[in-house]
């Protein structure tokens, strides 16, 4: 049966609820009986904790209980379990939470945590990568060899700060570098930066009286919050219970289990009572995880015609004090790192370092904003220097389908999309045919471009599952795991379900809060990958309802099911549309003219995991890193002014291989969204320390994301090129509009203000700073 | 000057309505109005003043509740995202797909809807300078700004937007 999309642009379910303030996030679901729990933080970045004392904090009244790393003896992380929930003998990062208050009101556990006192001997820290691997460096792990691997597939090298080093090797890069008609070095920082979702990061746990732990949590992971609080805590997986409800934007920054851990410590500590944990914002940026810093080094030769023939790249990944995602940031970023490119000869080597930084997380890109601004700011340099067009020098080295992908298989049509449609989408929208500079006056205009892709990168054995529900009316009631973290994916899925049965998208009901009760497993509401997995198990448990219901209709019916469609509400004969039985009477089972009932309740039932998918092989990074990618070319237009070295930002652009798309308004502005927050990223963000180590800019205030008059005008567009398994061909976008917006930002400024921007973010700053160093 | 030394009991109008709070003198009106009086439509952000999630009017201007003192709110009259009755702003929000999240909504809401009765025609810089008092991280402001706009053009008939959606 060919399935078409109905009603595409559809209103999102959440809508008045989100307009009328009746949108219930985590902490707006406090109760007067809920304890508040307060973190108290290290002042050090890198020291041995000598002595603390909770009496004092203790005994001040309305406090119920202070907690420290000598009450919670267990370590966590979703690779390497590295990571005490509470310091244990040792601070690794400024910021990170020594103790535990928990009192009867906020006041008391603020005053609290003020008393508690810690002494540090203070250790040298080490603030990047290259620091952290010099011989000699102080050692963030001393006991590095005896962590706990929580997946096989990651390799500490003890007695170093290296928690994880994995290479791709494809070809000969190192002699075919050696041939190549000009060869482009460089190096390339990105400091830490951070998500700064709307919504700080909140949890609340509860544990009653049969043992049962009730979680409700700001996370893109109840399933994984499930899985983690299970084993660390020692109780089966069905006694611990975890709501999602609305989250206040996540970009990856809550797809790992953080205060979750904390809030179940401290009810234990106070006997299950309900406990709730918000952080402050300060704390969201300086405690909770960052996004992750890099230093890459990169050699790109190229032929006399311009034609990439190897490429070399050092990775040296900043996962500050703990391993968390680094190690899978570095696969993400190994199996993507040549670009949207064909490149005969590459190799690739990502090493995740640990500093003395608040230890890093995915964020919105996982680690392809780093590597595109490094692959695309030496191809425009490699432009330069061929005196070439930037577009035109990308076209001729466009990876196609029938090319061999970096980590080695051939890729077609289906998984790759159409890069060259994107790019010569993107030269129409933005008039790149006018040029990509000119003056007027103390103005220079001027456009810079980057090519992106990115797959998933998950676990080869992500997976996802749907059941439905028919109600007695005859509606549908979807029971499904992602977490509306903001892109409507949960009204997507209601829409996808519609389609498939051929129902109104009215009929088909989603709650917006998941719990792992109710809900069967999905991975994570992360990767852009939701729409494709989730969207594969809706489709699966579609069909298994629609074979229900037609075995049911069949009966009362009198023919053979095989003759039957769903679809509307009813089934019908497939050769006589008019005769038909209409869902809501057969779909608590066929009840015959005097009462007997046949069959029961339909159910439908999917599950999926990825298909195919292997682990990257760490030595030659050969392997399967996900299921189809989704490419785009990107390119943003500045004002520079020459006399002050500031800029505005006049337009962005995006052209897409989106695959099919499920609701047309919803995903320009999801798009949008990724854009603003990548211009963001590239002009203004990167966390900053001070030589101690500590964050200066923890607050909203210092780090200052993009406001309303700061945004340019934006352009969107897509290409449709069906990825043959994702749901109607669709592919993710959730993450790419973000990708490749610093690259084209910092290519558009060093043109315009002819200096190299190597460094991330992109300020006026540098850019009179490295005028006044090298002046031209 | 009034000076508050203890608890206090004070009548607030809040949406039309006349509510009692014995509140602590340095209680914000933010933390009032979540933990009191259920109206969790407000969010806090930063509790700085830095992002505008936490914005309600007071007699019909722009407020960031977290910087503000509940104490100081007595006799003026405070609107909330929830005392909205079908606000045409609310409805310009869905239509141009001016939230995903929704987290920074209210405050936004708040922040057009008294620049809309403010300034029934604003020019750009006006409009600028108005919403740069929020932040929004999930949506690229495009849309927030179409929202704002669709309304001073009269694309959204007010008595449209009267009806439930
Ligand atoms: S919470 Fe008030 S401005 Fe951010
Ligand atoms: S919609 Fe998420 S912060 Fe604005």
């Amino acid at each position: 049966m060919e399935i078409t999309l109905a009603g595409a642009a559809v209103r999102r379910k959440d809508a008045r609820s989100k307009v009328t303030g009746t949108a219930v996030y985590t902490d707006d679901g406090r109760t007067p009986q809920m304890l508040t729990a307060k973190i108290v933080t290290s002042t050090c970045a890198h020291g041995l904790i000598r002595h603390t004392d909770i009496s004092r904090a203790a005994a001040l009244k309305g406090v119920c209980a202070v907690l420290t790393g000598a009450d919670a003896t267990m370590l966590c992380g979703p690779l390497l379990a590295d990571r005490p929930p509470l310091a244990q003998g040792k601070v690794r990062y400024f910021g990170e939470p020594v103790a535990l208050v928990i009192a009867e009101s906020d006041a008391a556990a603020a005053q609290a945590a003020l008393l508690v006192e810690v002494e540090y001997e203070p250790i040298r820290p080490v603030f990047t990568p290259s620091e952290a691997l010099r011989p000699g460096a102080p050692l963030l792990h001393e006991t590095l060899g005896a962590y706990k691997k929580v997946v096989d597939e990651i390799y500490p090298e003890p007695g170093t700060n290296v928690c994880d080093r994995i290479r791709l090797i494809k070809g000969d890069a190192q002699k075919a570098l050696l041939s190549c008609h000009t060869v482009i070095d460089a190096y390339y920082t990105h400091p830490p930066t951070d998500h700064a979702a709307l919504e700080t990061r909140a949890a609340q746990a509860r544990i009653d009286g049969d043992g049962v732990i009730h979680i409700t949590t700001s996370t893109q992971a109840p399933h994984e919050v499930q899985k983690e609080i299970a084993s660390l805590f020692g109780v089966d997986m069905g006694k611990v219970q975890v709501t999602a409800p609305f989250v206040g934007g996540a970009f990856g920054g809550k797809a790992g289990v953080d205060l979750e851990i904390l809030a179940v410590l401290a009810s234990r500590a106070v006997g299950g009572r309900p406990v709730r944990l918000a952080n402050t914002r300060e704390e969201d940026i300086a405690t909770s995880p960052v996004g992750i810093g890099a230093e890459v080094y990169v050699r790109l030769g190229a032929d006399n015609t311009g034609k990439f023939k190897a490429l070399e790249m050092r990775v040296l990944l900043d996962t500050g004090a703990y391993t968390d995602m680094g190690p899978r940031m570095a696969r993400a970023i190994l199996a993507d790192c040549t670009g949207p490119y064909n490149i005969e000869h590459v190799f690739c080597e990502c090493v995740t370092v640990y500093t003395n930084h608040t230890y890093a997380t995915s964020l919105r890109g996982f680690g392809h904003i780093t590597s595109t601004f490094c692959i695309e700011r030496t191809v425009d340099k490699l432009a330069a220097s061929l005196r070439r067009d930037p577009a035109a020098l990308r076209n001729i080295n466009l990876i196609r389908p029938g090319d061999t992908a970096p980590t080695n298989f051939t890729v077609t049509e289906s998984t790759l999309g159409n890069p060259e449609a994107c790019l010569e989408g993107l030269k129409k929208l933005i008039r790149w045919e006018e040029g990509p500079i000119r003056q007027e006056g103390k103005f220079v205009y001027a456009k810079g471009l980057a090519m992106i892709w990115k797959t998933s990168s998950s676990p080869p054995d992500a997976g996802s599952s749907a059941v439905l529900l028919f109600n007695d009316d005859g509606s549908v009631t979807l029971q499904v795991a992602c977490v509306e973290i903001g892109p409507a994916m949960r009204t997507t899925a209601a829409q996808i379900c519609a389609a498939a049965l051929g129902m109104d998208v009215q009929n088909v009901h989603v709650t917006m809060a998941v719990s792992t009760d109710a809900a069967p497993r999905h991975w994570k509401t992360v990767a852009s990958m939701t729409t494709f997995l989730l969207g594969r198990a809706i489709l699966s448990a579609v069909e298994d309802a629609k074979k229900q219901l037609r075995r049911l209709a069949a009966l009362s019916m009198r023919c053979a099911s095989e003759d039957l469609d769903v679809s509307g509400g009813r089934v019908s004969r497939r050769s006589d549309p008019a005769q038909y039985v209409e869902i809501k009477s057969i779909c608590r089972g066929y009840k015959f003219q005097h009462g007997n009932t046949v069959g029961g309740r339909v159910i439908g039932r999917g599950s999926v995991t990825m298909q195919n998918l292997t682990t990257l092989d760490r030595h030659t990074g050969h392997g399967r890193a996900g299921p189809y990618w989704t490419v785009g070319a990107q390119a943003v237009e500045v004002q520079y002014d020459t006399t002050d070295h500031s800029y505005r930002l006049l337009r962005a652009a995006t052209v897409l291989d989106a695959g099919k798309i499920i609701n047309p308004e919803a995903a320009h502005a999801v798009v949008r969204g990724g854009m603003a927050m990548g211009l963001s990223q590239a002009g203004r963000e990167g966390l900053e320390f001070d030589p101690s180590g500590r964050i200066l800019d923890s607050s909203l205030r210092s780090y200052k994301v993009m406001h309303f008059s700061q945004t340019p005008e934006y352009l969107t567009q897509f290409v449709e090129t069906p990825n043959v398994e994702g749901p109607f061909g669709a592919r993710g976008i959730g993450e790419h509009g973000a990708i490749g917006m610093p690259a084209a930002l910092a290519n558009a400024l060093s043109l315009a203000a002819r200096v190299s921007l190597d460094e991330l973010p992109v300020t006026p700053e540098k850019i009179w700073l490295i005028r006044s160093e090298k002046p031209l | 000057m009034i000076a508050y030394k203890e608890k206090t009991d004070l009548e607030l109008r809040v949406n039309g309505q006349s509510r009692t709070v014995t509140v602590p003198p340095g209680e914000l009106l933010l933390d009032t109005l979540r933990n009191r009086l259920g109206l969790t439509g407000a969010k806090p952000g930063c509790r700085n003043g830095d992002c505008g999630a936490c914005t309600v009017l007071v007699d019909n201007s722009p407020v960031k509740s977290c910087l503000m003192l509940t104490v100081e709110v007595a006799g003026h009259d405070i609107l909330t995202v929830e005392g909205l009755q079908s606000a045409p702003e609310q409805k310009a929000f869905i239509e141009q797909f001016a939230f995903q999240c929704g987290y920074c909504t209210s405050g936004f809401l708040m922040v057009c809807h008294a620049l809309r009765t403010q300034h029934p025609n604003p020019p750009d810089h006006v409009i600028d300078a108005w919403l740069d008092s929020n932040i929004c991280r999930c949506t690229s402001y495009a849309e927030i700004g179409k929202a704002v706009r669709s309304l001073l053009s009269g694309e959204i008939p007010k008595s449209d937007a009267q009806n439930k959606n």
